[in-house]
């Protein structure tokens, strides 16, 4: 177990930049997942901590200790690869047991601890056979494995259940956090699957183009976007966002004229200021065509989930998703009335997309 | 194969048919001549049924030829060939391949250069560098006046000298001197998923432990493709060690007893002789082509694409 | 040819890469050097180092007939045993890849003359075109005189380029297989959905999809042209008669080591080499643009 800091982290490659300075402290112990699209660096900064990737500036210690300069052997570091990087010329056994063998561990002592890792793991069955033998979810479980015997201080995962299926995706999720809550091992999981992130982290870490965008728990940054790219980015379906104008009365103006009463956002409405307003689907209601500060909207088309249904709707030029959970039958073309829920409003500001507080 | 079409397939058989015995006329006439005796094999056309001569005239042509010491020779230069061939360029792909160093692009193009020009082009000078191996050190040190120094202050008269005419290291060095292995090995090399290296890196192993326990053993099919086409090359070699052997009774090799099979002029025609001769030295790379064909095969195609 | 994944160490890639380029510098780039300095260079009869000659060897050589006798020659060998090769070995794979039953058996076969020395197969070969002995001699007891090597020029010369073109069936015949095995399946059967039959699939979809194999066969048989024929034409002719089947690599050899003109010889070297760079270039000009299907 222990401490990661990362201080002012850059990464260059020749003249680009694609990591513009990290600032993040991953406590001991705990399971951190960095979230964000592909491109934005994150398995880059998962590679700087584990050492395969140099650091081009500030500094990475482990435990308290700067590893900068150090080898990846000596960080302490285990990795759990995207396709697995298995040995394929050796068995699961001695695939497991490399890195004891590379540190000079007697055959006995590996042995047996290729053993216990295996049992945790359920692989015992098959230690004699190569990965080209294995099913995709054993071989997951063999990289899990080697990752395991040597008893690291820390675990990095880079996406290493995007090659498996979407019902072992989830069995795989729980065994992971089943293993973090046994060893209690800090762990750093990279991925671009938001409901990956949202049931494993302790800690999510949000990042977009090289740069952070957000820490925290994963209700806080669903509950509290910190900015009109997190918002966009979590949750499914997406949030709901407007751009647009506060006009001299204190409305919001979207889209081809369309208004919104938006009196909660009181203090933050001044004339002309433009913004980008937010609001989850599950915030949108249809109400009566009566109802204080209803948006009219046409319905587009409907999406039936089963237990309810996401209405697609124009209102005034404005696309916009209401979660539904009425029954009774609505076809395109149908007019609505939409209301918004106090409470599920986000402001984002429209030049620099952080969030307004009110 | 998609539909059924007897015609063509007939047509194929037959094609293939023909083929077969195209090829395998001269293997067959090698044979059979070597088999008769004198009588028959002087019968123009001869007779394409083997007789009962071959011992005879193998152990003929083995005595003639003195394959003996010449087939040791063969194996020596051929193995040799091989073996450091393989070594080499496994670990100079390696260095090419997987580290980053200044010169590492000059390295490669100096190497890659070989390729296009075979032994057999430059005949001429690599045959006067025979004489003395260290002749362009000799030639670095008098340039740039190291000799002079040397000379003044020890007075030692620096004069290096390597002939390799006549030795096994002449016959097989400048045969290891190309870049073929090192391609074939920089191809698959290439194949290797950056993920293999990492993780062996999370592991703890160092770049010598991966090469031992990852790459070497994940190119055991490459090696003994580049074993076999190495091995039929060496074998098969001529021109060089018609060369750099002037000492034909100790250091010649069995192809080069060819010619000396070969009935003269105005002598007696006994070609089963020399056709005995013949199958004796096409043997052993015969043998090895047709047992390694798998391997052979897959790395004569990686190694030019 | 980046990677990601790299070692960062002064000293182990030299050593890893030290023993190689040792041989190569001794083995390749002084020898090289060397020719071009013999071929602008007279060596005097009675020593005394060499004297500075310009291009007076080549243009020595350029005025010599015989020369460019030899270099004609060389051309038809090459085009000559390269075409007949390459047709022979397309024929075969392209019916081998059929796969019909017991074809594992004819494929293995094909390949055999890679496994041939040269010089080996010029002593079959000669055995077998003998005008007094062997199996085509036959002709003469039919019609007398009609077949002799010994004496006839073109005989001897098509006797070599044969048996050159049979040397290379084996090795073009490995990747012109190779080649139509790349073929994904399902072109081919899109073509039989097209409604074409076998023949005119291998003549519509196969051929042009194997061309640039064709071309890289092409050129390496013209560079291995220069450089095999050796072998046979020491066993087969000795470049004879009167010099009728001579070509490049073997008037060097004449020229260097029987008639110890080095100068001479270098400066054929240096020609000889340049085109073999030439040929080279344009195959991997013509191998950056290969076809690709995915």
């Amino acid at each position: 177990m222990a401490q990661i800091t990362i201080k002012g982290v850059k990464k260059n490659y020749a003249k680009t930049a694609v990591i513009h300075g990290v600032d993040v402290t991953i406590e001991a112990g705990e399971f951190v997942v960095i979230l964000g699209p592909s491109g934005c660096g994150k398995s880059t900064l998962l590679r700087m901590i584990a050492g395969l990737e140099e650091i081009s500036g500030g500094e990475i210690a482990i435990g308290g200790k700067v590893v900068n300069d150090l080898e990846p052997r000596e960080r302490g570091c285990a990795m759990v690869f995207q396709n697995y990087a298995l040995y394929p010329h050796m068995t699961v056994r001695q695939n497991i047991g490399y890195s004891l063998k590379v540190a000079k561990v007697a055959k006995a002592a590996r042995d047996a601890r290729v053993m216990k890792v295996a049992q945790a793991v359920s692989l015992e069955p098959y230690l004699d056979r190569r990965p080209g033998e294995l099913s995709g979810g054993q071989r997951q479980r063999v990289a899990m494995a080697r990752a395991m015997v040597r008893e690291p201080k820390v675990f990095l995962f880079d996406e290493p259940f995007s090659n498996l299926d979407a019902k072992l995706r989830v069995a795989m999720r729980a065994e992971v956090r089943r293993l973090h809550r046994d060893l209690g091992v800090t762990s750093v999981f990279v991925t671009h699957d938001q409901t990956e992130a949202m049931t494993l982290a302790d800690k999510l870490i949000i990042m977009n183009a090289g740069k952070v965008e957000q820490i925290g728990k994963p209700t806080e940054v669903y509950n509290n976007p910190a900015s009109r790219f997190v918002a966009d980015f979590i949750g499914s379906p997406a949030m709901n966002l407007f751009e647009g104008e506060f006009d001299a009365e204190g409305q919001f103006v979207h889209g081809t004229g369309g208004r919104m009463n938006v009196s909660q956002l009181n203090g933050v409405r001044q004339p002309g200021r433009k913004v980008v307003l937010g609001v989850r689907p599950e915030g949108v209601r249809r109400t009566g065509a009566d109802t204080h500060g209803a948006i009219p909207a046409v319905v587009d088309y409907v999406e039936e989930l089963g237990a309810s249904r996401l209405i697609h709707a124009d209102a005034n030029g404005s696309r916009i998703v209401a979660l539904d959970n009425d029954t009774s039958e609505i076809k395109s073309g149908t007019p609505v009335h939409l209301s918004l829920a106090d409470s599920a409003l986000h402001l984002f500001s429209l030049e620099d997309g952080r969030r307004i507080s009110h | 194969m998609i539909e059924r079409s007897p015609f063509f397939d007939a047509l194929t058989y037959a094609v293939m048919i023909i083929g077969l015995i195209l090829v395998i006329i001269p293997f067959w006439v090698v044979i059979v001549a070597a088999s008769q005796s004198l009588q028959e094999v002087s019968q123009v056309p001869i007779s394409l049924l083997p007789s009962n001569q071959l011992w005879t005239n193998l152990s003929e042509a083995w005595a003639r030829a003195d394959l003996g010491p010449k087939m040791i020779n063969s194996f020596i230069v051929a193995i040799g060939v091989t073996v450091g061939k393989i070594t080499l360029a496994a670990m100079s792909a390696f260095a090419i391949v997987f580290f980053n160093f200044k010169a590492r692009m000059i390295c490669f193009w100096l190497i890659f250069i070989t390729l296009m020009l075979p032994l057999e082009v430059r005949i001429v000078p690599t045959y006067a560098i025979a004489a003395n191996a260290l002749l362009p050190f000799q030639t670095i040190l008098d340039v740039t006046g190291l000799t002079w120094l040397v000379q003044a202050v020890s007075g030692i008269q620096v004069s290096l000298n390597w002939n390799l005419l006549n030795s096994y290291t002449g016959l097989i060095l400048p045969l290891v001197a190309t870049a073929t292995g090192t391609f074939l090995y920089r191809q698959f090399f290439m194949t290797i998923p950056d993920e293999l290296a990492e993780a062996s890196k999370m592991d703890g192993a160092s770049a010598m432990e991966f090469f031992w326990d990852v790459l070497i053993p994940l190119s055991r099919t490459n090696m003994l493709a580049l074993a076999t086409i190495m091995f039929v090359g060496s074998w098969n070699q001529y021109l060089w060690p018609l060369l750099i052997t002037t000492d034909r009774a100790n250091f010649g090799t069995v192809v080069m007893q060819l010619k000396a099979l070969i009935p003269a002029m105005n002598g007696t025609p006994d070609w089963n002789v020399t056709m005995a001769g013949a199958l004796i030295i096409m043997l052993p790379p015969l043998l090895v082509v047709a047992f390694m064909q798998r391997w052979f095969v897959r790395g004569l195609i990686s190694r030019d694409k | 040819m980046e990677r990601r994944a790299v070692y960062r160490n002064k000293v182990l890639p030299w050593l890893l890469i030290g023993p190689q380029l040792l041989l190569v510098l001794v083995f390749f780039y002084w020898p090289t050097s060397q020719a071009l300095y013999w071929a602008f260079t007279l060596e005097q009869p009675w020593g005394g180092g060499n004297l500075w000659a310009g291009l007076d060897n080549f243009l020595y050589i350029f005025r010599d007939d015989r020369y460019w006798g030899t270099v004609l020659r060389s051309g038809f060998y090459a085009l000559a045993a390269t075409g007949l090769s390459m047709l022979v070995a397309l024929t075969l794979a392209s019916f081998v890849d059929r796969a019909l039953k017991g074809t594992k058996l004819f494929q293995s076969v094909f390949i055999w003359p890679y496994a041939i020395a040269a010089p080996a197969a010029g002593v079959a070969f000669r055995f077998i075109f003998s005008p007094e002995a062997g199996l085509v001699g036959a002709i003469n007891d039919i019609w007398p005189g009609v077949w002799d090597p010994a004496t006839n020029g073109i005989h001897a010369l098509a006797m070599v380029i044969v048996c050159h073109a049979w040397l290379g069936i084996g090795y073009n015949f490995v990747f012109f297989l190779a080649a139509l095995q790349m073929i994904p399946r399902s072109i081919n059967e899109a073509g039989a959905m097209d409604g074409a039959r076998p023949f005119r699939r291998m003549l519509d979809l196969q051929l042009p999809l194997i061309a640039p194999t064709a071309f890289f066969l092409l050129i390496m048989n013209i560079i291995s042209s220069f450089t095999d024929s050796f072998g046979l034409i020491d066993t087969m002719t000795e470049g004879g008669p009167i010099g009728q089947t001579e070509v490049m690599v073997y008037k060097i050899y004449v020229d260097g080591f029987k008639g110890l003109d080095y100068s001479g010889a270098a400066a054929q070297s240096i020609i000889l080499m340049l085109l073999v760079i030439g040929l080279t270039f344009i195959q991997f000009k013509w191998v950056e643009r290969r076809v690709h299907y995915n």
